[in-house]
């Protein structure tokens, strides 16, 4: 309190503030970034520990074998599938049936805004069948769910074998004290949202589904399986859920862990570890795995059907089974067996998943980076954002002093860029028909490209809108706004980095510098590319070309912009379909608090 | 001044009637922040359906509003929006007669001064010229109408909002002089929630002073009007309490509603500092520190009694203040209380240091409370430490605040009486330090 109540000490760090406030902010961003990048150094990271005890202390025997059913299953499967032109009902209700399971359907419908053009749907009207499998040994509470997916193609058959080999051989067992439901979901993400939301009896998105007939207890945690390929060569581990949301580091570790004992090569990112971290190429690497995640968590959609489950509170992970250019190939049965050793581990627990961390980045499977690690690179650029808003020349008084610059001038710019941010929010999905109409465009394109319009048209507008109301804008005018709009995003995005750190860090590396720096004074034409070029569109833009180097599939510009347009009706559907708040976030609050920064600039 | 406030008015009608409607309103009455077990509406029309049955509201453990509150509720239960919506218009309207009120003496008073000459000539520009007071209960009515905290507070329909009204109803009997409707006033807000029991002293300094009654304890007048106004308040006090019983036919309310408040059962996540550090606590603690807790509350009363015995006025609201921070189920609308008090104080806003940092820190941590409660309870990623941690930082912001204008009231009054430039012995320009 001393520093707060003695005048001559605040005076004293005040001075020292003013005086060496750009030096101290260049430091801090420079300070971020080597943060940052040093998260992926190994020295730096911690070893990755199994902290539930339910999970660490029991040993488990796998004893699952029958590879070659599951491979049988898996063709019957495909067979049926083809005949029935998607998932066939019939055939898996008896599969399930004939494995002793008690089996339900549920059916679903949802029209899309738009047609999503990678994956060619518009109508999308599925079923989803699951079995249960009674927990005999104890009071049926609490579940555990295993998927796969029922994909089109020949993708994923083997998947839904093993789901069936495993039920047959787990129904068998006696130790099981959490009911097992095993559920293959057709339309991916939006199969699973429907069967979540009949599962919890919520409706948040609007789709259609009949409810569900059987019920088991509380889901304590779900595994996704995605197999395609009768060997493989490694298992990837797939974390990055909705909103960029993480399941708890047990359940890697619990992946991470019989991999080990059942010697399966196992990748997070399509990335396997390497040991030499004191090379240069060893640190790349797991910059590159850390990167990959931060991306993916980032953009906020799932990424594999696990990604709903953790909405609801459920631990869920998917697994994808690789089958790559290796010598050495795995066969189903030990993917069972895997499966089975995590699943048994799961159903030893006695309370939900909770003893590890929920916030990590992972720069490979044995190591991770907890919260009290990576805030710091954030904590230092929000510093930046802060240390600016005492910048030399602007009085804080003024912010409050009723003669200064009326509340009018800063206002008006305020509203109009919210506005602006509004129309990009609710009008391409709402104008699609109209623009359809005019444009020789599908409406796929129509949605993306009204988007991309308006958001060009936001750069046009605000120069004026100070002047109509209040004539010319006066020095104290922008610095009040510039004031208003350092606060404001430093909030938006201390509050984005909270929810999801890679999102919050990644708009806060191309954000902050041209905010905290933007004056009237400065030349125009220069700063105004500067200020496009690190705008939030831009971000999105880069980010597909980082992360197309970085899963080694360089693209062209013009894919690079053909991908850049997919990303964004992507990030629309996935706000209309299953609720990823990335996309109202961007358009309601972080581009209209760019724009504010745009108005100062042309403030006259 | 009529016209402004009239759209002023309309204004804060428009926005509370278009929540009332949207959906909106029943995510608000479900936030820790705006409701407490104390003041929520839910609670209310439970206790109402209760009392409907011919049960007592009390019965259960749900229901913990006094007696008065839920047969006003009973006979108004279906305009219920309305009174939610008038409610504050109370406090407004008598803030503005309070700060006009106020305008009015204190003009008495610095002119008394001047013509005197007590105050040093280089005082002028700390007193108030009358243009700055004319504004000051537009402000008043715009911090209080237009404050989110009273929006919310008013959408979720928390009863917080008639507390506010009945508080504010005290002040303006108060300054208006009437010592029987401020006692009767001040046992209503004493029954309605306890604390304001603290309120007590500075009204009855403000009547002493008002009647140029020396606070000397050997005076004989002092005794006499002390005990008179203590007479008043006690003697309301009982009325509407053996009213209540009479209402009801149980003494239930008692344990139900005072004993709630004070032993602090239920420690569902609020704004407060009592919930996470009670649910931490071994249970053999517990009575110790619930009565430190609450002693904390009341004891600033002497200090600051004493200390400003000359301001009543400012010690109200200090008083209000501190109630708001440390009582055991606070929400953001007392908050907006003593919030809408801060443009009567805005002459003292030169000598406010740390204004910026608190409202920085206020504005984070109103942004902060939903989003750690999300990570809390929906995603189960973050816990109860998080939330904390920014129910800390902003009862730190509060009581900065406070103290900060505590500070700058003192100051102001040593350099009306010392003048604005101070010297050292030697000539050099000197500091005020609080130590």
């Amino acid at each position: 309190m001393g520093l707060l109540s003695d005048p001559n000490r605040r005076k004293a760090l005040t001075n020292l503030l003013t005086r060496l406030n750009a030096p101290i902010c260049m430091v801090c961003y420079l300070a971020a970034i080597v943060w940052f990048m040093g998260l992926a150094f190994e020295p730096f990271t911690l070893r990755t520990y199994m902290s539930e005890n339910a999970m660490g202390s029991t040993m488990v025997e796998e004893r699952f074998s029958s590879g070659e059913r599951a491979l049988s299953l898996a063709k019957e499967f495909d067979a049926h599938k083809r005949k029935a032109g998607g998932m066939p009902v019939e055939w898996l209700v008896k599969a399930m049936q004939a494995r002793g399971l008690e089996v339900f359907t549920q059916s679903f419908s949802r029209k899309l805004p738009f047609p999503d053009e990678n994956k060619e749907r518009y109508m999308v009207r599925g079923t989803n069948v699951y079995g249960i499998l009674r927990a005999p040994r104890a009071p049926r509470t609490e579940a555990l769910v295993i998927t796969a997916p029922c994909s089109p193609g020949n993708s994923d058959n083997q998947a839904v074998g093993l789901l069936l080999a495993l039920a047959q051989y787990f129904r068998n067992q006696i130790f099981w004290a959490k009911d097992i439901i095993f559920l293959v979901n057709e339309h991916d993400l939006i199969g699973m949202q429907a069967w979540l939301e009949g599962y919890h009896h919520t409706n948040i998105t609007g789709m259609e589904y009949s409810p569900l007939q059987g019920r088991a207890g509380s889901i304590q945690a779900a595994l996704s399986l995605e197999l395609s390929s009768d060997v493989i060569t490694s298992l990837d581990l797939i974390l990055e859920g909705l909103n960029g949301q993480l399941p708890n580091l047990d359940l890697a570790n619990l992946f991470y862990a019989f991999c080990q004992k059942l010697g399966v090569l196992c990748t997070i990112q399509g990335k396997l570890q390497r040991n030499d971290w004191d090379t240069a190429e060893g640190y790349t690497h797991a910059a590159q795995t850390m990167m990959l995640m931060v991306l993916k968590q980032a953009c906020g959609r799932s990424w594999g059907d696990h990604g709903l489950f953790l909405r609801y509170h459920i631990e869920a992970a998917s697994i994808r089974g690789i089958n790559g250019f290796r010598h050495y190939k795995m066969d189903v049965a030990t993917i069972g067996r895997l499966l089975e050793g995590m699943v048994r581990k799961l159903n030893n627990l006695l309370e939900r998943l909770h003893q590890s961390y929920f916030f990590y980045l992972l720069p490979s499977l044995s190591r991770f980076v907890s919260i009290g690690y990576y805030m710091p690179a954030f904590g230092l650029l929000a510093v930046i954002l802060l240390l600016r808003v005492s910048f030399p020349g602007l009085d804080h008084f003024t912010f409050f002093n009723p003669s200064g610059p009326g509340v009018l001038t800063v206002l008006t710019p305020v509203v109009i860029s919210h506005l602006t941010g509004v129309a990009l929010y609710l009008l391409p999905v709402h104008l699609q028909e109209m623009a359809v109409e005019h444009f020789p465009v599908s409406e796929t394109e129509a949605v993306v490209l009204t988007a991309v319009a308006i958001y060009t048209a936001g750069l046009a507008l605000p120069h004026n809108t100070q002047r109509l109301l209040s004539g010319e804008g006066t020095e104290q005018g922008w610095k009040v706004l510039k004031l208003t709009a350092l606060l404001y995003l430093a909030v938006l995005l201390g509050c984005t980095a909270l929810i999801n750190f890679s999102l919050g860090f990644v708009l806060a590396v191309t954000l902050v510098p041209i905010t905290a720096s933007m004056t009237p004074h400065m030349p125009k034409a220069l700063s105004a590319l500067a200020m496009v070029l690190l705008s939030p569109a831009f971000t999105i833009l880069y980010c597909v070309f980082i992360y197309q180097e970085l899963i080694e599939a360089p693209v062209s510009v013009g894919e690079g912009w053909m991908l850049f347009l997919s990303v964004i009706s992507q990030g629309i559907l996935d706000h209309a379909l299953y609720g990823s708040l990335v996309y109202p976030l961007l358009a309601l609050f972080i581009y209209p608090c760019w724009l504010m920064f745009w108005n100062i600039l042309f403030w006259s | 001044m009529a016209a402004p406030l009239t759209l002023l008015l309309i204004v804060a009608v428009t926005i509370r009637a278009v929540l009332f409607r949207s959906s909106l309103a029943e995510l608000i009455s479900e936030r820790v922040e705006v409701v407490s077990p104390l003041n929520a509406w839910k609670r209310v029309v439970e206790g109402l359906a209760l009392l409907d049955l011919g049960v007592s509201p009390y019965s259960g453990d749900v229901f913990h509003e006094t007696p008065l509150m839920i047969y006003l509720f009973h006979f108004t239960v279906d305009y219920a929006e309305i009174v939610f919506m008038v409610s504050p218009y109370f406090v407004d309207c008598l803030s503005c007669l309070l700060a006009s009120l106020d305008r009015a003496k204190i003009f008495r008073k610095q002119k008394y001064a001047l013509e005197s000459d007590r105050y040093p000539a280089d005082c002028l520009e700390l007193l108030r010229s009358p243009k700055e007071m004319f504004y000051i209960p537009l402000k008043v009515a715009m911090f209080y109408l237009l404050n989110p905290f009273t929006i919310l507070s008013c959408v979720a329909k928390s009863t917080c909002g008639l507390n506010n009204a009945i508080i504010a109803l005290f002040i303006f009997c108060t300054l208006k002089g009437s010592a029987l409707l401020s006692g009767i006033l001040l046992a209503l807000a004493t029954y309605q929630s306890i604390y304001p029991l603290t309120l007590f002293a500075p009204a009855l300094l403000f009547f002493l002073q008002r009647l140029y009654i020396p606070v000397n304890l050997r005076r004989s007048s002092f005794w006499c009007f002390t005990l008179q106004y203590a007479f008043i308040y006690v003697g309301s006090l009982v009325v509407i309490t053996g009213l209540s019983f009479f209402l009801l036919g149980s003494w239930d309310f008692i344990p139900s509603v005072y004993g709630f408040i004070f032993s602090v059962p239920d420690l569902t996540p609020n704004i407060g500092l009592f919930w996470y550090f009670f649910a931490e606590m071994f249970e053999h603690f517990r009575l110790f520190f619930i009565c430190v807790f609450q002693i904390n509350v009341f004891f600033y009363t002497i200090p600051l009694s004493i200390k400003l015995k000359e301001h009543p006025v400012f010690l109200i609201f200090m008083q209000i203040a501190i109630i708001s921070i440390f009582k055991s189920y606070p929400t953001v609308g007392d908050v907006a209380l003593y919030m809408a008090f801060l443009p009567a104080w805005s002459h003292l806003y030169r000598f406010l240091r740390n204004i910026f940092l608190v409202s920085c820190v206020l504005l984070a941590c109103s942004a902060l409370f939903p989003v750690l409660w999300h990570l809390w309870i929906y995603a189960g990623s973050a816990n109860s430490n998080f939330y904390y941690a920014i129910t800390l930082l902003f009862n730190f912001g509060q009581i900065l605040l406070v103290s900060d204008y505590f500070y700058a009231y003192l100051r102001r009054e040593h350099h009306l009486t010392h003048g604005l430039y101070l010297k050292k012995k030697d000539g050099t320009e000197a500091t005020l330090v609080l130590k």
